[in-house]
């Protein structure tokens, strides 16, 4: 990984990056993150309920402004950015995958892949046409035409995956991406990620089940704010749950 | 046409709240438009009941002075004469379109053959009383310059009167009546208007003048003013009016009740006042109810951006800008409040033609005269444009505060409900 210096070109620069939600009793959440990562790498965010995981990648994602620090994405410097900006730049590169799957219910499962589109102005027959690919990658063609109330939660986070793939943004963010699926849907979940990954995307992915953590090949822990240790996971497949199976 | 189809989605999967906004906005509309064709029934039916009239006529007639003047008492009889029609021609040719000297000698007999009417009024006028009240003569001709310098013994009779004079359908033009004792000629016949059922015999005035021995003294004095636009003009031309007939009749130029004037142009400035204040209100109702539609409006869109808080966190976080959320949100209480406006507009336009239909033009019989109620009770199409511009505008209105609610949630909050 480290001998070739041309992929070492970093996508995420994140340097003493401190978060506090105001509130009558002010919460300092994010207490100094320094984070390095680099193109095409599969990274996990680890750690305790509360320890401050989603607040960081809500930050990654630009969804939230931080306090201190400096945040680059592809070299773009992210700081106090207009509300215009800032949805321009999660519109093109950014794709996000949630716990709660996140899609509009009156949609169907081709318009809710579609929609990030509409915000860049393609034509209607044009997204759709873009989203039915997606969801021929997901394995979902055939189901283009249901409501999400008629998908198995497996089915909705491979629609949510299809919608963070069709802006082709620099990186994917996912928090808690399996948490709400069972053992064999969050298998699913993975290997689609990690087929994007063999194709060089950027992934961030928070969890707390280890099993999805081994699968990647970084994974951050983070405790009381503060990054406690990066683990390299040379080799994902010798996880120790083994290849293609998540410890639930 | 993008943004309609994303409208589509939420409009559908909020049937219900849509209908209950849209009931709001069609019953505003609808209310605004009746109430629209109801007053213009109303107005209508003023402009109709007073036709006939000459509006800017002003009528003067003899009275008696108030004050002493020029070594008479006060107390005085003014009768006024030929010279009064003389001295408005000679010296108000530029505030003035015509006059016409009145005199009239009622609880006449006319008969013709064995039919006779009883109680006519036989009103001596002048050829320019046509144009001045209206008359319009339907049969024959109007009595001219000749039979006035003459005092020929013409007559114009209505064809309401001939009827009853001629009851088996003889025509009377051209027939010899026998009025008190003399033998009239009738050379013209008018149109009855339902709003005069006296039984009025016109013929020149100066042929009353010499028949009834009332020298040259007239009853009234009638002119139909020209460019007397405003309130001052108006009292101006009464004023030097007064005073012109003072020096002639010799009373004071201030004496207000030497001779009494009339000026239907004020009362009529006075009507169209009403009718202008009586559309303004209704205005003002129509635009009541609407905006409570409209205030309906916003509550419902106001609950229904609370509920899709979620909704608008995911597509900021796909990419929309706060603008994007905004247009779709007003954009959105527009197409509402217009298709249903329309709806109400429509509504309100069909009863407005059902009420013309069944009580339009419908006359009420007052015993001798007839009264029409209720004429064209309809709105015409500019208040179809203005209510359109209003829906849109309240739409608009409507969708705002909302919208700006909608656009200012924050994708984490949204996202975390
Ligand atoms: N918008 C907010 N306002 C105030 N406090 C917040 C807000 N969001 C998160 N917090 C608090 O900040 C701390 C970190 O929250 P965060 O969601 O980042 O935790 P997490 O690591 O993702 O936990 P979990 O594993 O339970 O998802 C928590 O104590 C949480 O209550
Ligand atoms: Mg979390």
């Amino acid at each position: 990984m480290y001998f070739c210096p041309y992929i070492d070109i970093s996508m995420i620069k994140l340097s003493g990056i401190h978060k506090t939600y105001e509130g009558v009793q002010p919460l300092h959440v994010l207490k100094g993150i320094d984070l390095h990562i680099k193109k095409g790498e599969f990274v996990a965010i680890m750690g305790a309920s509360g320890s401050g995981k989603s607040t960081l990648l809500n930050i990654l994602g630009i969804l939230d402004d931080y306090d201190e620090g400096e945040y680059l994405l592809d070299e773009t410097p992210i700081r106090h950015l207009k509300e215009k900006k800032a949805a321009y730049y999660r519109n093109r590169m950014i794709g996000f995958i949630f716990q709660s799957f996140n899609l509009i219910a009156f949609k169907d499962a081709m318009e809710n892949v579609a929609l990030p589109l509409f915000y860049q102005g393609v034509s209607r027959r044009k997204r759709n046409e873009l989203a039915m690919q997606y969801l021929e990658k997901v394995g979902l063609r055939d189901w283009a035409h249901h409501y999400p109330n008629e998908l198995s939660g497996g089915q909705k986070q491979r629609v949510a995956i299809a919608r963070a793939l069709i802006t082709q943004p620099r990186i994917i963010l996912a928090d808690e991406p399996t948490g709400a699926l069972d053992s064999r849907t969050s298998v699913e979940v993975m290997e689609l990620l990690k087929a994007l990954h063999r194709q060089g995307m950027t992934i961030v992915v928070v969890t707390h089940e280890s099993g999805v953590a081994y699968q990647t090949q970084k994974i951050v822990h983070i405790k009381d704010g503060l990054i406690e240790r990066i683990e390299d996971n040379v080799d994902p497949s010798a996880s120790p749950f083994g290849n293609g199976s998540v410890m639930k | 046409m993008d943004l309609l189809y994303e409208i589509w989605g939420s409009v559908m999967r909020n049937k219900m709240r849509t209908l209950a906004t849209g009931i709001a906005v069609a019953s505003g509309l609808f209310l605004l438009i009746v109430l629209q064709g109801a007053g213009n029934g109303i107005i209508h039916t003023f402009d109709r009941n007073r036709g006939g009239f000459s509006f800017d006529a002003i009528h003067v007639w003899g009275g008696w002075t108030s004050r002493a003047y020029d070594g008479m008492e006060r107390g005085r009889r003014i009768v006024l004469d030929n010279r009064a029609e003389d001295m408005v021609n000679l010296r108000f040719p530029a505030e003035t379109k015509g006059v016409t000297s009145i005199i009239s000698q009622s609880g006449l007999t006319v008969s013709y053959g064995t039919e006779y009417l009883a109680s006519v009024e036989l009103e001596g006028i002048h050829p320019r009383y046509a144009d001045m009240a209206s008359l319009k003569i339907v049969r024959g001709r109007m009595i001219h310059d000749l039979d006035v310098a003459e005092r020929r013994k013409v007559i114009l009779l209505s064809e309401k009167r001939e009827k009853e004079l001629s009851p088996r359908g003889k025509s009377l033009l051209n027939e010899y009546l026998l009025l008190d004792g003399k033998y009239f000629l009738v050379v013209g016949l008018y149109e009855d208007d339902q709003m005069s059922s006296q039984t009025t015999l016109y013929t020149p005035y100066t042929t009353v003048q010499t028949l009834y021995g009332r020298g040259t003294a007239i009853d009234e004095l009638m002119i139909s003013g020209k460019g007397l636009d405003t309130e001052q003009k108006n009292e101006l031309f009464e004023t030097r009016l007064r005073q012109g007939l003072g020096k002639i009749h010799t009373f004071h130029p201030e004496d207000q009740s030497a001779v009494w004037i009339w000026n239907q142009a004020r009362d009529n400035e006075q009507m169209n006042r009403a009718s202008s204040i009586l559309q303004i209100s209704l205005w003002i109702l129509g635009m009541l109810t609407l905006i409570s539609g409209v205030v309906g409006v916003s509550n419902i869109m106001l609950i229904s951006v609370k509920e899709r808080t979620r909704e608008f966190g995911i597509r900021k976080a796909l990419g929309a800008t706060p603008w994007n959320i905004i247009r779709m949100i007003i954009f959105e209480s527009i197409v509402i409040t217009g298709t249903f406006g329309y709806v109400g507009m429509f509504a309100g336009v069909a009863f407005c033609s059902y009420m013309d239909a069944s009580v339009g033009n419908r006359t009420l019989d007052i015993g001798v005269d007839k009264l029409q109620y209720f004429v064209d009770p309809t709105v015409d199409i500019s208040t179809c444009l203005w209510a359109t511009l209003v829906m849109i505008v309240s739409g608009a209105v409507a969708g705002f505060f909302p919208a700006h609610k909608a656009s200012s949630v924050k994708p984490i909050e949204a996202l975390r409900a």
